[in-house]
């Protein structure tokens, strides 16, 4: 849905829409005021649809790759890991490995704030996991893997990708990186 | 991958904010904004349509009759002066500074005519709050639109004064941008108060 007040300009359409919409109303009062009402129901109808029909500029676009390196001589691993991941083999090569552990949490747990047991849950997973693995720290992510992958690139850069998960999980991790994605 | 390092080198300070939401934070903002307003109208809105439709009467209740004509040209005012807010915009992404400050001279003189001739008609009207629960309906959502506006309208005074100053040019015009937003939104409640009070 557009949200109507985003620039001058949208907001400027919005009242122009709502004028139009006025008129209808108060043409329709005029004959008869449950008549205005009907109009009324069908103007906000008509308005509600507007909004939520027209896209929003750029986000049919696909969400550009994320490009990352790191200083010659080293080799930073990012590891992804779903919450209650047991182990995971890391080349030895490795100056340096983050983990991110997802907090996996429901739409409804994310929507109500109720994420404090995924999010302890996805801390122990990565400090047990940091732990087996030299060089490395455990982070909890967002609750989105590829948000959280996306996320930790951008303050870790890493020359690959290990992910301890399934197959979508790889794919959607894939798609939004440029480096090599290799699975655990 | 080089775009990012040599960025990365060129930043001072503190790393840049860095937020793992869906909704970037100007637009979380802008969503928070409008969720409050439309609670704060609609509980006024619902207080109204409560006294309307539960008590079943005739709307104004009688022997009070709301100025529908005066209150038309009032709309018509703001309305317009929507269009002049735009026009002001419109013309300092062009570069022309003159045609925004004579946009926003008339934009706040229009919503200043608004302004006075709401208290004019406050004062001729006939009722108030003690004569009973439609009074007092009528003056809480009118009222409370009129807050709005009396903001928009201080938003506007700093937005003028800014202008006739000089700080707004085709490339920096932001605070033009945003007055303007809140100018449009306070016509948009307008007409729906208008509607719902005067019209229906």
């Amino acid at each position: 849905m557009r949200n109507p007040l985003r620039s001058e300009n949208e907001a400027f359409r919005f009242l122009i829409a709502c004028i139009i919409g006025a008129l209808v109303i108060a043409g329709a009062a005029w004959a008869n005021t449950w008549l205005g009402v009907a109009a009324a129901v069908i103007a906000v109808g008509a308005i509600v649809w507007w909004l939520k029909d027209e896209p929003v500029p750029g986000a049919a676009d696909p969400t550009p790759r994320i490009e990352s390196s790191t200083p010659p001589g080293m080799h930073r691993i990012l590891v992804v890991a779903a919450p209650g991941t047991a182990s995971v083999r890391i080349d030895d090569a490795a100056s340096e490995v983050v983990v991110v552990v997802p907090a996996l949490a429901s739409t409804v747990e994310a929507l109500t704030g109720d994420v404090d047991d995924r999010r302890a849950n996805a801390e122990r997973t990565a400090a047990a996991l940091a732990s087996r693995i030299p060089n490395a720290r455990g982070e909890v992510g967002a609750d989105d893997p590829a948000l959280a992958v996306d996320d930790a690139l951008r303050v870790f850069g890493a020359d690959e990708i290990v992910v301890a998960g399934d197959d979508e999980l790889e794919a959607r991790v894939r798609s939004r990186v440029t480096i090599p994605v290799s699975r655990a | 991958m080089a775009a990012a390092h040599a960025e990365h080198l060129e930043h001072h300070g503190p790393p840049a904010p860095h937020y793992s939401s869906r909704v970037t934070p100007g637009v979380l903002g802008m969503f928070l904004f409008i969720a409050s307003e439309v609670m704060l109208f609609g509980s006024f809105f619902t207080a109204y349509f409560f006294v309307r439709v539960v008590n079943g009467v005739q709307w104004p209740t009688p022997p009070y009759h709301l100025p529908v004509y005066v209150a038309f040209i009032n709309t018509c005012i703001l309305v317009t002066s929507s269009f002049t807010v735009h026009w002001a915009l419109q013309s300092i992404k062009r570069g022309n500074v003159w045609g925004l400050r004579a946009g926003l001279l008339l934009t706040f003189l229009m919503g200043l005519t608004f302004l006075i001739t709401q208290g004019i008609e406050y004062a001729r009207i006939g009722f108030n709050t003690t004569n009973g629960a439609f009074p007092t309906i009528f003056f809480c959502l009118t009222g409370l639109h009129g807050a709005h506006v009396f903001v928009g309208l201080s938003i506007l005074a700093f937005m003028t004064i800014r202008a006739f100053r000089g700080h707004f040019s085709a490339e920096h015009h932001h605070g033009v941008e945003i007055g303007g937003i809140y100018w449009h939104f306070v016509d948009v409640m307008w007409i729906v108060v208008y509607l719902t009070v005067y019209i229906l």
